[in-house]
């Protein structure tokens, strides 16, 4: 048994080395938690100070990237910004993680009425479209972090649902579930010790892409003003006040995006990258 | 078919009804008491009752709810801002979005498709490539830094265009191409991988076969087949165009309806807030409908079940 589990581990590492847009994928996500885990280390200059007379600076040795109207250093703050995004966006895709996978085994296993209200109430969620549900519980609860990350759980939670719902469906039909329940195991004990791994793969192949979305929505969010508050970096927050000097300092609207952009470009790559190797029949669509 | 539409119609009306609830609790989940954020920083103990009475924040929740459908339809409701009657508020800020969605589907369809047909049929061709890139870039872009780069592109350094606002037809290229660009990557990847399958199926093969030209072959056969799977990925994206308009619409200060519920959340009219959400969203599921009733009517199979 434990053998054969990590020949098929095996099996799909291989797949996934062989695929040169997830290896760049993993590669720049690495990169990008790195930078976020040791920002202090990595960053030239506190993205916070400021120094009035080196205003709107262009790029230069000194600051690679420019410097802000308020003279900080650009190339700083975008480090610092990958660590406010990929915090947020971890904790809220985690408790997303949780509460879909949760949400969709009872779903899934236990069918039924409860199966169609659980559904019916995901459907109501996603007839939300894009951010918009996320504008709406920020709306309410009003900004700061841990509203986005409640926000932002609440938005991505019911993809987890789905397919955790899904692959419950096929699973709880399955001999082993059903050599359990003939030894008399709860249903409890019968969704945490089967269904839940054994449904563990499309769930971290969309927890990859979610990242992607959660990055996305924060700095969305952030550049209406509904995330994340000035002075703290963050890449959405950041190309909100570029746009308003884009006129005098373009350079302000190009780098904050670029990294947002690599960030979630490397996500859906790796998470791509995942799916394939998961599931090699559908590579070729 | 009349069966079919029929069922669709009735699932329906509970989303929307859900649709509507979601909306409404939106102020109802704001921690501390609506009517005192309402009143704003500063009001008196009267203020706050006054405006408690006058919006029935005391009445129970569901005779509140009931109120906040009925004034909608009759159009009482008003904007706590304004004081204006909330769907005339609103009405005209839908209209600019719907203006800037539609144009931007259409941009997106053209880029869209012509790039799908293209690389199926010239399978890895440069143009493959390029159009693999393409998709791939326009699936990870925030739309949001699209816009700003436009803008560094065309209104500051070439100044070809006005960087934002609303005016004659130049203040709506901008925009809407930021919108069509980001959603013809999805339309892109879509339309080829619909034509490669086509391509692969045995009756092509046949004609083929028998040798018909490749050209006549892919018009003829190939293209009507493929384009049915697009044709409901086009009408989703336009549902999603209608909610993902926000950050547009904030990029270049268009006066559509996204921008419109930010504004009003930051001037907590939270009317403004719960009707402008209700009404995208009841108009995605709407549009979603409309594709759902469309791809049936293209695709026999589905009228079934």
């Amino acid at each position: 048994m434990r053998m054969k589990k990590r020949t098929s581990s095996l099996i799909i590492l291989k797949r996934m080395a062989r695929n040169k847009g997830a290896i760049f994928g993993l590669i720049v996500v690495l990169l990008i938690v790195f930078v976020a885990i040791f920002a202090p280390v990595v960053a030239p200059k506190d993205p916070y100070k400021q120094d009035l007379l080196a205003s709107l600076e262009p790029p230069s040795w000194k600051h690679p990237f420019g410097t802000d109207v308020f003279g900080r250093d650009v190339l700083s703050r975008v480090i610092y910004g990958a660590r406010t995004s990929l915090s947020i966006s971890a904790l809220a895709v985690l408790i997303a993680f949780v509460l879909g996978a949760s949400v969709g085994t009872v779903a899934g296993y236990f069918g039924g009425v409860l199966d169609e209200v659980l559904m019916r109430f995901l459907d109501v969620l996603m007839a939300f479209p894009d951010i918009l549900l996320a504008i709406a519980i920020v709306a309410a609860l009003g900004p700061g972090k841990i509203n986005l990350v409640v926000a932002i759980a609440i938005y991505s939670f019911p993809q987890f649902a789905r397919v955790m719902r899904a692959s419950a469906l096929t699973i709880k039909n399955s001999e082993y579930v059903e050599a359990a329940k003939a030894i008399g195991e709860s249903s409890f004990s019968i969704m945490v010790r089967y269904v839940l791994p054994n449904a563990l793969a499309p769930l971290l192949v969309q927890a990859t892409l979610r990242m992607a979305t959660a990055v996305l929505t924060i700095s969305g969010l952030s550049f209406l003003g509904l995330g994340v508050k000035p002075p703290e970096a963050e890449w959405g927050t950041d190309l909100a006040m570029a746009r308003v000097y884009l006129e005098i300092a373009p350079h302000l609207g190009i780098f904050p995006g670029l990294a947002l952009f690599l960030t979630v470009l490397g996500f859906n790559l790796f998470g791509d990258g995942l799916n394939d190797a998961l599931n090699p029949r559908l590579k070729d669509r | 078919m009349l069966k079919f539409v029929v069922r669709r119609l009735l699932l329906l009306i509970p989303v929307v009804i859900g649709v509507s609830i979601v909306s409404f609790s939106i102020m109802h989940m704001i921690p501390g008491d609506p009517a005192r954020i309402i009143a704003g920083e500063g009001a008196t103990i009267e203020d706050i009752m006054s405006i408690r009475t006058k919006y029935g924040l005391d009445r129970p929740l569901i005779e509140q709810y009931l109120r906040f459908m009925k004034g909608i339809i009759t159009n009482d409701l008003r904007s706590i801002r304004t004081e204006r009657p909330i769907l005339t508020e609103l009405l005209p800020r839908f209209a600019n979005t719907a203006q800037l969605a539609l144009v931007s589907i259409v941009i997106s369809s053209v880029i869209g498709v012509t790039l799908g047909i293209v690389s199926a049929v010239k399978r890895n061709s440069w143009i493959d490539t390029f159009s693999m890139v393409f998709s791939l870039v326009g699936v990870s872009m925030p739309i949001f830094w699209l816009g700003i780069l436009l803008i560094i592109l065309f209104a500051v350094t070439l100044r070809w265009l006005p960087s934002g606002g609303k005016g004659g037809i130049e203040h709506l290229i901008l925009p809407a191409l930021t919108l069509g660009l980001a959603t013809s990557a999805i339309i892109a990847r879509m339309t080829r991988a619909s034509m490669l399958e086509v391509l692969n199926q045995d009756y092509v093969r046949t004609v083929v076969a028998f040798g018909l030209p490749r050209r006549k072959v892919i018009y003829k056969y190939v293209l009507r087949n493929a384009m049915i799977p697009v044709v409901t990925v086009i009408g989703l994206q336009f549902g999603y165009l209608l909610g993902g308009a926000v950050l547009t619409e904030s990029v270049f200060g268009w006066p559509g309806l996204g921008r419109f519920v930010v504004d009003s959340i930051f001037s907590r009219d939270y009317i403004a807030v719960q009707v402008g959400i209700m009404m995208i969203a009841t108009s995605f599921v709407l549009v979603n409908l409309l594709v759902d009733l469309v791809y049936a009517l293209i695709d026999p199979r589905l009228r079934r079940g």
